[in-house]
């Protein structure tokens, strides 16, 4: 790009009258000196934002880790005592209360991201694929199925809560009035059940995004290919597993490491759900250090957990994609 | 479109068949918590606050009358607004100039620079909220600018949480228009930035809404920081909403009218214009 505008300027030039040329020649020099500069300007903006909410944040959180920065030092955090790796090894020490609370809330929250993605991914394909004919009413289905994804998390994840109440939800009506399944109506948001409906809530929220990038992907996949195997006698469930899936390879990879990362982090559904105090099998890691930090004030000790959070997520990334790209070379070879 | 070999005729009942019922599982799934916010919102809280029933016994639009007495809601409603509309106008605008240089420009640094804001999508929010929260009140205890507590510190921290989306989405959307026009422009004596605005931007308006919906999304439904950030004067929906329980009761009808009310503009604007996040979502993963 850069290489055609400068080939065409001086043609220009060549071509036009050597008043005229004169008389544009000084703003052009002009430009043509700050244009080196130019995309920096553009981006700069961007920058800077990224820098101040970002990266600088970032940065600080780190150095917080390091200090004992309890509520005696919130408004003038310089003067908060270095405390060494102690932040670290309070958290990590699995046999202080600290430390085994902290990876309780870790485990819960694998095996929560496991089952959400999980199910997200599922009902995002299975949708998706069930949707790449036309037929009527698919248009209404589409927007039906965003509409969880598009409701405001604070407003969509409240129904659930109410849905899930003892004495006056809709679930236990289902489960106990209606199916007989349970023997008594089963409380939801507390108790062993709490992870249940914060994967169940997670999911609903979920999926709808998993399908939006999914159909995305199945429009870039080549009519030809469908043709050329249906004349081949191949049936739709050889079509989904000889060219649909192979297809989505790529955008799966990068699917499910976002619905991962997402999940992992998510703060906004088990808060909302669950309210100020979640219960210990609904106690996932955002919240958790959320409420370890603000019940205690003590930001160093949660800044230590956040810093630990994302070493996590930045091993499990690094991982995750050299996996995949050793198995999708694999597979091409 | 499809052409005749993909259409349902040629498909085996089975497959028919099976995609109907499982359709219309996943169409319960998403519809019924929709419903029962429509139904409940509908409700006298006496009936609410009794056993659940499917179909609403009497009805009655008072909670969408009282939702406004017992919580400032349109205080909290012109909050949100605000802080949507300031950080979408500003994360768009700054979006389409950093997609801009993205797409037509070769520049030392670029890839780290894109990779870089795409990876702080992916950041925990936790992990700088405690740093933010400090870096606001210093900022307001050193130069008196408060941006703890006010709209202004929450604007700029939810246009950012948008911003590498959106630079992703556009970069990728102006990839999609030709290079010769905005050539042709600077040709014609425009600068970069005459080119930008008369040529490459009204082309990108498709992915300029779509992207802007995004944002104002975001913006609007931003649950963390809105707690920690925000004060009595400042509330957004966000946390307003939950002052529809007390600690004895629990107003469910009121509660649902207001998230009913709240997620209007939102919903309405997203279902209108998914068809450009789609497009856009393409363009981008063709790259």
């Amino acid at each position: 790009m850069a290489a055609t505008t400068s080939a065409t300027a001086p043609s220009r030039e060549d071509g036009s009258l050597p008043g005229s040329a004169r008389g544009r020649k000084k703003p052009r020099r002009s430009y043509s000196v700050g244009r080196g500069a130019v995309p920096y300007l553009l981006v700069l903006p961007a920058i800077l934002m990224e820098l101040l909410i970002h990266l600088v944040p970032m940065v600080v959180g780190v150095v917080m880790s390091f200090k004992e920065l309890t509520q005696f030092y919130i408004r003038n955090w310089g003067q908060a005592p270095g405390a060494g790796l102690r932040n670290y090894r309070v958290v990590v020490d699995v046999n202080g209360a600290v430390g085994s609370a902290l990876l309780h809330s870790f485990l819960i929250t694998c095996a929560f991201a496991v089952l959400a993605v999980g199910f997200s991914w599922l009902l995002g394909i299975t949708g998706a694929i069930l949707m790449q004919d036309t037929f009527r009413g698919r248009g209404f289905l589409r927007a039906l199925f965003m509409t969880p994804y598009a409701l405001p998390v604070y407003a969509s994840v409240i129904i659930w809560a109410f849905m899930l109440q003892h004495d006056n939800g809709l679930v236990n009506h289902v489960l106990h009035d209606q199916l007989h399944l349970t023997s008594k109506p089963a409380f939801w948001l507390i108790g062993g059940n709490s992870f249940i409906s914060v994967v169940v809530v997670s999911v609903w929220r979920n999926w709808p995004f998993a399908l939006l990038v999914i159909m995305a992907g199945l429009q870039n996949i080549p009519d030809e290919l469908y043709e050329a195997s249906a004349i081949d006698g191949a049936g739709i469930w050889q079509q989904i597993r000889r060219i649909t899936m192979p297809s989505l390879r790529p955008i799966n990879r990068v699917l499910v490491l976002v619905l991962f990362l997402w999940t992992f982090n998510d703060f906004n559904v088990p808060y909302v759900l669950f309210g100020q105090s979640a219960p210990p099998a609904g106690d996932l890691i955002s919240v958790h250090i959320y409420q370890a930090s603000f019940h205690t004030w003590n930001f160093g000790s949660g800044s230590a957990m956040s810093v630990l959070m994302l070493l996590f997520l930045l091993v499990v990334t690094a991982a995750y994609l050299a996996v995949t790209s050793l198995s999708n070379r694999r597979s091409n070879a | 479109m499809p052409s005749a070999y993909r259409s349902p005729t040629a498909r085996p009942m089975s497959f028919v068949w099976t995609r109907r019922i499982v359709l219309t599982l996943m169409g319960l799934f998403a519809a019924v918590p929709v419903y029962v916010m429509i139904s409940t919102s509908l409700k006298p809280l006496q009936d609410v606050t009794d056993k659940f029933r499917w179909f609403p016994g009497r009805l009655t639009l008072r909670p969408y009358v009282d939702i406004w007495h017992t919580v400032p809601l349109a205080h909290y409603f012109v909050n949100s607004t605000i802080v949507s509309a300031a950080a979408t106008g500003l994360s768009v605008l700054i979006a389409i100039f950093a997609a801009y240089a993205v797409s037509r420009y070769r520049f030392k640094g670029k890839r780290i620079f894109t990779i870089t804001v795409l990876s702080t999508q992916m950041f925990p929010g936790i992990l700088f909220l405690l740093p933010l929260f400090l870096i606001f009140v210093n900022i307001g205890n050193v130069t008196g600018i408060a941006l703890y507590g006010s709209r202004g510190g929450l604007i700029i921290t939810y246009l950012t949480f948008s911003l590498p989306f959106s630079i992703w989405m556009l970069a990728g959307y102006m990839e999609s228009i030709p290079r010769g026009l905005d050539e042709a422009a600077m040709v014609d004596g425009c600068g970069p930035l005459g080119a930008l605005f008369r040529v490459v931007i009204p082309a990108a308006v498709p992915g300029i809404v779509a992207v802007a919906v995004y944002a104002f999304m975001t913006a609007w439904s931003e649950v963390l920081f809105a707690s920690v950030m925000t004060n009595d004067v400042t509330r957004t929906l966000a946390v307003g909403l939950r002052g529809y329980s007390t600690q004895y009761d629990v107003y469910w009808n009121q509660v649902m009218a207001a998230s009913l009310v709240v997620s209007v503009p939102v919903v309405a604007g997203f279902l209108l214009l998914q068809r450009y996040l789609v497009t856009g979502l393409t363009a981008g993963a063709v790259k």
